[in-house]
């Protein structure tokens, strides 16, 4: 019982990061409001977010912005572990910029189903298209 | 169906949590991802770049390609919604609101609307009066929020901050003010033709510096070339000043995308009432 706790403890962000996945999935399959989906959609992707950063976590390590760069001696040793890996960082600010332009082309979409059919029920929408 | 989901979705969750046990801890120094890239880039930033910042010189100079496109992304994804939801044709009824006794009057089939004043002014299905605490702060806030986002743009090489985070801030900051006044105030201050031309413009302006740096004689996004034209830096940090006017590029394109996309929503492309 304890291996476990402890492994949980040891990895407790992926996790979270699973959790977090598991209930946007879920919003996208079972739920019935198109909006709501979308939504779902937006936490799938911010779990995913939320893995890579913590990967690049490092224990007792800081920001990666370097410390004292415009000291009168400089920086003069860098030592790769005193900051977290900026690498993860850069790769996430992509994925929030793309989920981001998905997400408003995804609420431009939903908007535009509504005009047509007054509805965002998938249902009644199924019931509409198959009327026409 | 909600069983059936429920059951694949944690399927998949065990799955996933199944396949964590081989991954290393929380913040393991040695994980995989922190010993092979990653290190350079924290050792070699400064000395290549300029820029104390390891994001921003990786997203700005290492990967400045990827940045570029991502740029257009973001483009595309403002230009996809105004081609889908804006709508062109002119409401034919109208209301308005006489100020001095609050009465409204419904307009049909005007040829010229009245004109908006101290007599008149806008009514529309959700217009509620107008709340003063609300006004009167977002007044005061909205310039600082624009002071901070110009400040997040232009010391994205020294502290957090970049490009798209500048650009965010300032879009939603305009956004604020759609948002505790009416969309009219701000489609009224911010043209949709300006709009427009901002968010080309930033991606131009990306791939401007990107093709001078070829002008010049180096390679796309080789911003090291670019140092005849500021004579006056003495610090040997080119392409630092480079990547900053990238991201001002990229600050401007996202402001602009953020707003199309806000004003296209919230009014179904008729830029005329909403939130």
């Amino acid at each position: 019982m304890s291996d476990v706790l402890s492994l949980i403890v040891a990895k407790y962000n992926y996790w979270l990061y699973v959790i977090l996945m598991m209930i946007g999935l879920y919003g996208m399959i079972a739920k019935n409001n198109l909006v709501k989906k979308i939504v779902g959609m937006n936490i799938f992707q911010t779990a995913i977010i939320l893995f890579y950063v913590s990967v690049g976590y490092k224990r007792d390590a800081t920001i990666p912005i370097l410390a004292n760069a415009h000291d009168a001696h400089g920086a003069t040793a860098i030592h790769a572990a005193d900051y977290i890996n900026p690498l993860t960082s850069c790769l996430m600010l992509t994925a929030i910029v793309v989920s981001v332009a998905t997400f408003g082309y995804a609420m431009a979409l939903a908007v535009r189903i509504y005009q047509r059919y007054q509805t965002l029920e998938e249902d009644e929408l199924r019931m509409r298209l198959s009327e026409e | 169906m909600r069983f059936f989901a429920f059951i694949v979705v944690c399927l998949t969750g065990a799955l996933l949590l199944y396949g964590t046990g081989e991954f290393p801890d929380w913040g393991d120094p040695n994980s995989p991802a922190s010993l092979h890239l990653s290190n350079y880039y924290i050792e070699n930033a400064l000395n290549d770049t300029g820029a104390p910042n390891f994001v921003t010189a990786v997203v700005a100079d290492y990967r400045g390609f990827d940045t570029m496109f991502e740029t257009a992304v973001i483009f595309c994804g403002g230009l996809a919604c105004f081609l889908l939801l804006r709508d062109f044709r002119e409401k034919k009824d109208h209301y308005y609101r006489h100020i001095p006794t609050g009465v409204i009057l419904h307009v049909k089939d005007s040829q010229k609307p009245l004109t908006i004043g101290k007599e008149f002014g806008y009514m529309d299905k959700d217009w509620v009066p107008p709340d003063l605490i609300i006004k009167t702060v977002c007044r005061i806030l909205i310039p600082f929020i624009q002071i901070y986002a110009m400040y997040v743009v232009a010391h994205g090489d020294y502290s957090p901050g970049g490009g798209f985070q500048g650009g965010v801030i300032f879009g939603s900051s305009l956004i604020l003010l759609a948002i505790s006044y009416d969309l009219k105030t701000l489609v009224k201050r911010v043209k949709e033709r300006v709009l427009g031309i901002f968010a080309a413009a930033g991606v131009l302006l990306y791939a401007g510096i990107a093709a001078l740096c070829m002008l010049m004689g180096g390679n796309f996004l080789d911003y090291s070339k670019l140092a005849p034209l500021v004579p006056w830096n003495s610090h040997h940090n080119i392409r630092a000043i480079g990547m900053l006017g990238v991201e001002i590029g990229v600050g401007i394109a996202v402001m602009a995308v953020m707003l199309i996309i806000y004003i296209n929503i919230v009014s179904e492309g008729r830029h005329d009432e909403g939130l």
